[in-house]
């Protein structure tokens, strides 16, 4: 059987082939019934999110215009403010704050859209890790292998959808928190540029890195959904004031007339064979051979790194100072030391960040779209401590990230498509300048045509 | 590292219980060892951290 799309559903509701009420009423009996397999939610909205259904399906009886999503259930990483519950941030801590008074901006726009918030999804503590093994709330499963990550820190938004348990739903990337879950569960991800989609309302990590977007199961509803939220917003002060230009109408063409190339050394190395063999199977489909160079792109990643540990630190010093021990051992002392860090080497990170942000503007005057792989794995099992890479054992938790790391550093817009392939699931990153995002969809809609990429639900029901 | 680890936590005022130090020094290490690749990279002085980046 195929599971409807976030578009689908909202023509079938918005035609009355069916009702908000009845398409929320199953969504909320199969989280009941499946989430205990996948550990993706940490809070269900039953009562509110069949209020809301109902309010769209009296829309329609009214014959007002209901929202492109009408009908639509999705669900949120649990550190964007959902009023009436605390917002988690998949910590312990959090858990204590007095619930939220209002929606996240991202929600808010959502919910204008008729789309109906079904619950927050499990994360990372604080969003510091990869793999969405959390101390506290459990580790979400892999829908593709119950005995391994989800990957992280955005997990339950990643693995709610290949689990057809939302159409859609919400993450955050600050080192490739969207883009990692997305390939190790086979869903689509969207990073867009930094600040191009309001943070206001989303609990900060490290406010210089740190970018929110969707998931989905199909590149039309990413760029659907991606139009819906964009628009200035001047509560976050990081937020563009650019109007939004949508990708939607442009899906339709393609790649043409784009030079395409694939990224190489950094990010031809230090990974499994079959990570590179999905990689050709998306060049191929676009006839693409080009290689370019990111220059000192592990020393972006090395930037990066740096800037996480002290920002993160600075945020969570009080807390740090007070109660280290509710802090998620995982999180914990990479904070600890985080809010040690000298002032000379923070800053020549940042420093850096322009520099190299400056020679990749200068790659872009040659290509429009750069292609890479998303992770160096297939999901790791979950609790795996190691991996091995180019002959070289190294642990797994801070090298998942390897090749997402250096791009948001930048700030660039990011699309991770999941392959379709034998085997697990492997996420290839198609990359493009600053506010380019369109372009990114154009090129995951044509590799979705041609059968290249989709994003399968898995089904154990 | 170690004394690093002791001076600088006792200078911004966060005590480090002993249980967490070997775990905050292993991780200090690290943070060490990935910055020098930042540091030793000679940035030209016009170079200036951003105050809001602008991809």
């Amino acid at each position: 059987m195929t599971i409807p799309d976030a578009t689908q559903i909202a023509i079938a509701v918005r035609n009355q082939e069916t009702s908000a009420r009845s398409v929320t009423a199953a969504t909320l009996a199969k989280i009941a019934e499946q989430n205990q397999i996948y550990n993706c939610f940490t809070t269900v909205l039953s009562e509110s999110a069949l209020e809301d259904a109902d309010r769209i399906d009296q829309k329609i009886a009214a014959g007002e215009d209901p929202g492109a999503l009408a009908g639509v259930p999705f669900a949120v990483k649990d550190l964007f403010d959902v009023a009436g519950i605390p917002t988690l941030a998949g910590s312990k801590i959090n858990a204590e704050n007095p619930p939220a008074t209002e929606d996240a901006t991202l929600v808010k726009r959502l919910k204008a859209a008729g789309a109906i918030l079904v619950g927050a999804l499990n994360m990372d503590e604080f969003a510091y890790g990869f793999t969405t093994e959390n101390v506290h709330y459990g580790a979400t499963r892999n829908p593709h292998d119950l005995d391994r990550s989800a990957g992280g820190s955005s997990g339950g938004s990643a693995a709610a959808i290949a689990a057809g348990l939302v159409p859609f739903s919400l993450g955050s990337d600050t080192n490739g928190s969207i883009r990692v879950p997305s390939s190790f569960c086979g869903v689509f991800g969207l990073k867009p540029t930094y600040g191009r989609l309001s943070r206001s309302g989303a609990y900060p990590f490290v406010g210089s890195l740190d970018h929110v977007g969707p998931f989905a199961r199909s590149v039309r509803d990413i760029a659907l959904l991606f139009d819906l939220m964009q628009g200035h917003d001047p509560s976050d002060p990081v937020c563009t004031t650019r109007s939004p230009e949508f990708c939607l109408p442009e899906l339709s063409k393609g790649s043409e007339g784009l030079r395409i190339a694939i990224a190489d050394e950094y990010f031809a190395k230090s990974a499994e064979p079959e990570v590179f063999a999905a990689l050709e199977q998306v060049a191929q489909a676009l006839n693409v051979t080009q290689r370019v160079t990111l220059p000192a792109a592990g020393r972006a990643r090395a930037a990066a790194f740096v800037i996480t540990a002290t920002e993160g630190a600075n945020l969570h010093f009080e807390e740090l100072r007070t109660r280290p021990q509710d802090f998620d051992f995982a999180v914990r002392d990479r904070l600890l030391a985080g809010a040690l860090v000298p002032g000379h080497w923070y800053l020549q990170a940042q420093r850096f960040r322009q520099w190299f942000r400056d020679r990749v503007r200068e790659v872009f005057q040659e290509v429009d779209i750069i292609l890479a792989p998303s992770t160096p794995c297939v999901a790791p099992r979950i609790g795996q401590q190691t991996m091995n890479l180019d002959g070289q054992e190294m642990l797994v938790r801070p090298n998942l990230g390897i090749f997402t790391q250096p791009l948001s550093f930048i700030g660039l817009p990011i699309i991770s498509v999941p392959v379709k392939r034998d085997g697990l699931p492997i996420g290839i990153q198609i990359i493009a300048a600053p506010y380019n995002e369109s372009l990114v969809l154009r090129v995951a809609a044509e590799l979705e045509a041609k059968g290249i990429v989709a994003a399968p639900v898995v089904d154990r029901a | 590292m170690d004394d690093f680890v002791e001076v600088m936590s006792e200078l911004v005022g966060l005590p480090i219980p002993e249980e967490y130090r070997e775990g905050v020094v292993a991780n200090m290490e690290r943070i060490h060892t990935v910055a020098q690749f930042v540091l030793e990279f000679s940035l030209p002085d016009e170079i200036e951290a951003a105050p809001v980046f602008e991809p």
